[in-house]
C-alpha cells in the first residue's frame, strides 16, 4: 500500500508540472511610479528655557512639504527661524503637509516667571516709632495732676511729637480697680485731659489729640496690689491710624 | 370688710404715728443716738420699739385634681412666703410651729391651734389653688385668729389663664393686700423692676429683673460697654451711658418700642444720668467743656445747662425725686470724692460727708434720706471696706447698713421707701443684693456673670 501511495503522488506531481510548461507567459506589468517622497519636519527652540520677557529663537526645517505651518504663528516658509517671546510656556507645533503625507514636530519652550523683586529694605513705620518712643504718664491714687517724676515722660513725648508732626493720637485715661465705676470714669477723663493739657502747653497741636476715659473698664493688670494698681493709673498714648 | 375686724388692723397705723413706715420712726430714734452708732455697730431693725404682727402663712392647698396643681402651688407658696418675709412688715411664724391640720377653707380654721402657743399667731393667711379648664383660681383669706367672732380681714379670689407667671402674680397681689392692711397703707413692690449691668454675654449690657431676682432679661445689645442704667419715673425709658465711637454718651432706650431712641451726642465724657421726679429732665456728668461737671438737660437733650464749675471731677447726680428741688452728687474737688447737695439751679452747694471716700448717692422716694456708698476710714492700715450707709438730709446724721465685708456700692431705693438694692462682691464676684432699709433681710438676687449698678424702678 505504501509504495502504491507514493507512486500515485509522484505521478500526480509529474502530471501537473507537465501542464504548466505548456502555458505561454504573459508580458510583465509596467513598474508602478515611485511613491512621492514623504515630507520631513523638524523644529527646535534655543534656548529651551527663558524667563518671561526674554526671547528665544525658533528654527525649523522641512522637506517635501508644500504647506508648512506652526500653531499660533500660522503659515511659514519651509525653512526658517523666528524670534519668539511668549509670556507663558509654549509648545510650538510644526505641521508639514506634502504629497507624501503629513509630518509633525514639536518644540517646547519653557518660560519661567522672573523671581519677585527683592522686598524693599524694612522701613520703620510711624506707628513703630511712636510705640518705641512715646512714654505713658502715671498718676497717684485719686489724682489727676502730673507728678514731678512723670515730667520726663511728658518732655520725651513732646520732643518726639514735635519731630513727627504728622502723627495723630489718642490719650486714654485709666484708673485702678479700687474706686467706684462712675467716679473712676470721671477721674480717667481728668487724667486724659491733664496729659493733653501738658502736651499742648508744650506746643503740641490740640487738633492732633483725642481723649477718652476708660475708668477701670480696661485694666492693663488685674491683680489686687499696688504694683498692678500703679500700672492701671495712667494716661496711655495710642497711635491713631 | 368686717366691722369688728377694723380695730385690729387699724391699730398698727396708730402705733406707727400715721402713715410713716416703721423704719422711718426707727431711724429718727437712731439718729438721736448716732454718735454711739459711729463708734460701734448696734443692731438696728424695724422691730426696735415696735412689735411686728405675728403672721402665720399656711401653705395653700389644691382645690382641684389637676396634675398642674403641685408645681403651681410650689410657685405660689414660695413667692407668697418670700415676699412677705422680705417685706419686713410682719413677723412670719415658723412653719415648724403650725398644727398638722392646716385650713384650705374658712370652715377648716381651728382657732385655738393658731392663736395660742406654740404658733401664737395674731394673723393667719390661708387658702387654696386649683386649675380647671385651663383657668387658675386662687382663693385666699387673712384671718385675725384672736378675734374668733369675726375673724375675716381679707377674702380674695383671683382667676386667670393658668401658668407659672400667673401663680406668681396672684401670690404678689394677695401679699400686697396683706402688707397694705398690716403695714399701715404701704404699697407693695411686687410689680417693681430692677435694672442693672451684667457682663454675662461677654459685654456689659443693660438687664432687667423682677424685684426678687426672677425673670432676668437682657435689654440692650450694643456689644460695647453700657453702664449706669436709670429707669424713668413712668417706667417707659431707661437712660444710661455707653461707650460709642465718639466716646461716652448718654443713651436712651424705650421699653415701649424696644429700641434706642435719640438723645444727642454731646461730646466729651457723658456719664451717670438721673431723672427728675417729674420725668421731664435729666441730670448727668459731662466733660464736654473740659472737666467733668454736672449738667441738666430736658429729656430731649435740649436746653443744656451747666450746674457746677469745680476743679475736681463732678459725677453721679441724684435728684430729690420728691421735691425736684435738690440734687445730690459726687465731687472730688477737695481730694477724695465726697457727697454734696445743691439746689436744682446749681446754688447752695453743700458738702454732706466729712471724710473717707463717699460715692453713689441715691435719694429715698420720701425725700428724707440719702443712701450712699462710703469707705469712712480710708487710708493705709484702715480696713477699707466700702459699705452702704443712710444719711438723714436735714441733720447729716448717718447709719451704716452693711457690715459683712466686701465692696458694697450703688444703693438704690425701692418705690415703697423700705428696701435697698445694691451691688456687693461679698460672695466673691460683684452681684446684686437687696435688703430692708434697716440692713436686715439681705438676699442675693443674681448669680450669673458680674452684675453691677442696680437701679430700682419708681413703682
Amino acid at each position: 500500500m505504501k509504495w502504491m501511495f507514493l507512486a500515485l503522488s509522484l505521478a500526480a506531481l509529474l502530471a501537473v508540472g507537465a501542464c504548466k510548461k505548456k502555458v505561454a507567459p504573459p508580458p510583465p506589468p509596467p513598474p508602478p511610479p515611485p511613491p512621492p517622497a514623504a515630507p520631513t519636519a523638524s523644529i527646535s527652540v534655543s534656548p529651551a528655557s527663558i524667563q518671561a520677557g526674554q526671547s528665544a529663537s525658533l528654527t525649523w526645517q522641512t522637506s517635501n512639504a508644500t504647506d508648512v505651518s506652526i500653531d499660533g504663528i500660522g503659515a511659514v516658509q519651509a525653512n526658517g527661524s523666528q524670534t519668539v517671546s511668549p509670556n507663558d510656556s509654549t509648545t510650538y507645533h510644526l505641521t508639514a503637509k506634502g504629497a507624501g503625507g503629513t509630518q509633525e514636530a514639536t518644540a517646547r519652550l519653557t518660560v519661567t516667571q522672573p523671581p519677585p523683586p527683592p522686598p524693599p529694605p524694612p522701613t520703620v513705620t510711624d506707628e513703630d516709632l511712636f510705640n518705641q518712643n512715646i512714654k505713658d504718664v502715671y498718676f497717684d491714687y485719686d489724682k489727676s495732676d502730673i507728678r514731678a517724676d512723670q515730667q520726663g515722660s511728658v518732655q520725651a513725648d513732646v520732643q518726639f511729637l514735635g519731630q513727627h508732626a504728622n502723627i495723630n493720637f489718642t490719650i486714654e485715661g485709666h484708673c485702678d480697680e479700687r474706686g467706684s465705676t462712675e467716679y473712676n470714669l470721671a477721674l480717667g477723663d481728668k487724667r486724659a485731659s491733664a496729659v493733653k493739657n501738658a502736651l499742648t502747653a508744650a506746643g503740641v497741636n490740640a487738633s492732633r489729640i483725642k481723649t477718652i476715659s476708660y475708668g477701670k473698664e480696661k485694666p492693663f493688670c488685674t491683680e489686687s496690689n499696688e504694683a498692678c494698681w500703679q500700672q492701671n493709673r495712667r494716661g496711655h498714648l495710642v497711635y491713631q491710624k | 370688710m368686717d366691722e369688728n375686724a377694723r380695730p385690729t388692723f387699724q391699730r398698727w397705723p396708730k402705733k406707727l404715728s400715721g402713715r410713716a413706715p416703721a423704719f422711718v420712726l426707727t431711724f429718727c430714734c437712731l439718729f438721736l443716738i448716732s454718735p454711739l452708732l459711729a463708734q460701734d455697730w448696734v443692731k438696728t431693725g424695724t422691730s426696735l420699739g415696735v412689735e411686728k404682727v405675728r403672721l402665720a402663712v399656711a401653705d395653700f392647698k389644691p382645690s382641684t385634681g389637676d396634675p398642674q396643681n403641685a408645681a403651681l402651688l410650689k410657685t405660689f407658696n414660695d413667692t407668697l412666703w418670700n415676699y412677705l418675709d422680705v417685706s419686713g412688715v410682719v413677723e412670719l411664724v415658723s412653719k415648724s410651729f403650725y398644727p398638722l391640720q392646716t385650713p384650705a377653707q374658712p370652715t377648716e380654721v381651728n382657732f385655738p391651734a393658731w392663736n395660742a402657743p406654740p404658733p401664737n399667731a395674731a394673723m393667719l393667711a390661708f387658702g387654696n389653688l386649683g386649675v380647671a379648664g385651663g383657668q387658675l383660681t386662687v382663693q385666699g383669706w387673712l384671718y385675725d385668729v384672736k378675734n374668733t367672732q369675726s375673724p375675716q380681714i381679707l377674702g380674695k379670689q383671683y382667676t386667670d389663664v393658668t401658668g407659672d407667671a400667673a401663680a406668681r402674680v396672684m401670690a404678689h397681689k394677695f401679699a400686697d393686700e396683706i402688707i397694705f392692711r398690716l403695714g399701715g397703707g404701704i404699697q407693695g413692690i411686687a410689680e417693681s423692676q430692677i435694672y442693672f449691668v451684667s457682663d454675662r454675654t461677654g459685654h456689659k449690657e443693660i438687664w432687667a429683673m423682677d424685684y426678687d431676682g426672677s425673670n432676668q432679661r437682657q435689654i440692650t445689645h450694643l456689644g460695647s460697654i453700657s453702664l449706669s442704667p436709670r429707669i424713668s419715673p413712668d417706667g417707659s425709658r431707661v437712660a444710661f451711658s455707653a461707650l460709642t465711637k465718639s466716646g461716652w454718651e448718654i443713651m436712651m432706650y424705650s421699653l415701649d418700642l424696644n429700641r434706642l431712641v435719640s438723645f444727642p451726642h454731646l461730646g466729651g465724657t457723658n456719664l451717670s444720668p438721673s431723672w427728675s421726679g417729674d420725668g421731664l429732665k435729666l441730670a448727668f456728668s459731662s466733660s464736654r467743656a473740659g472737666a467733668p461737671e454736672i449738667y441738666i438737660a430736658d429729656v430731649s437733650g435740649g436746653n443744656l445747662r451747666r450746674m457746677t464749675d469745680s476743679q475736681g471731677p463732678d459725677v453721679s447726680p441724684a435728684w430729690n425725686r420728691k421735691t425736684n428741688a435738690q440734687i445730690a452728687f459726687v465731687s472730688g474737688r477737695t481730694g477724695l470724692p465726697q457727697i454734696y447737695t445743691m439746689e436744682a439751679d446749681g446754688t447752695n452747694q453743700q458738702r454732706m460727708t466729712d471724710q473717707g471716700y463717699a460715692v453713689s448717692p441715691n435719694w429715698s422716694p420720701n425725700g428724707q434720706f440719702l443712701a450712699l456708698s462710703w469707705v469712712r476710714k480710708y487710708g493705709p492700715g484702715e480696713p477699707g471696706s466700702s459699705d452702704i450707709y443712710l444719711m438723714d438730709i436735714a441733720s447729716k446724721q448717718w447709719v451704716q447698713l452693711t457690715h459683712d465685708g466686701g465692696h458694697n456700692d450703688f444703693p438704690s431705693w425701692s418705690p415703697d421707701d423700705r428696701h435697698i438694692v445694691f451691688q456687693s462682691n461679698r460672695s466673691g464676684s460683684p452681684e446684686i443684693w437687696s435688703m430692708l432699709a434697716d440692713g436686715t433681710k439681705v438676699q442675693q438676687l443674681t448669680f450669673s456673670g458680674r452684675n453691677t449698678q442696680p437701679n430700682w424702678s419708681w413703682k
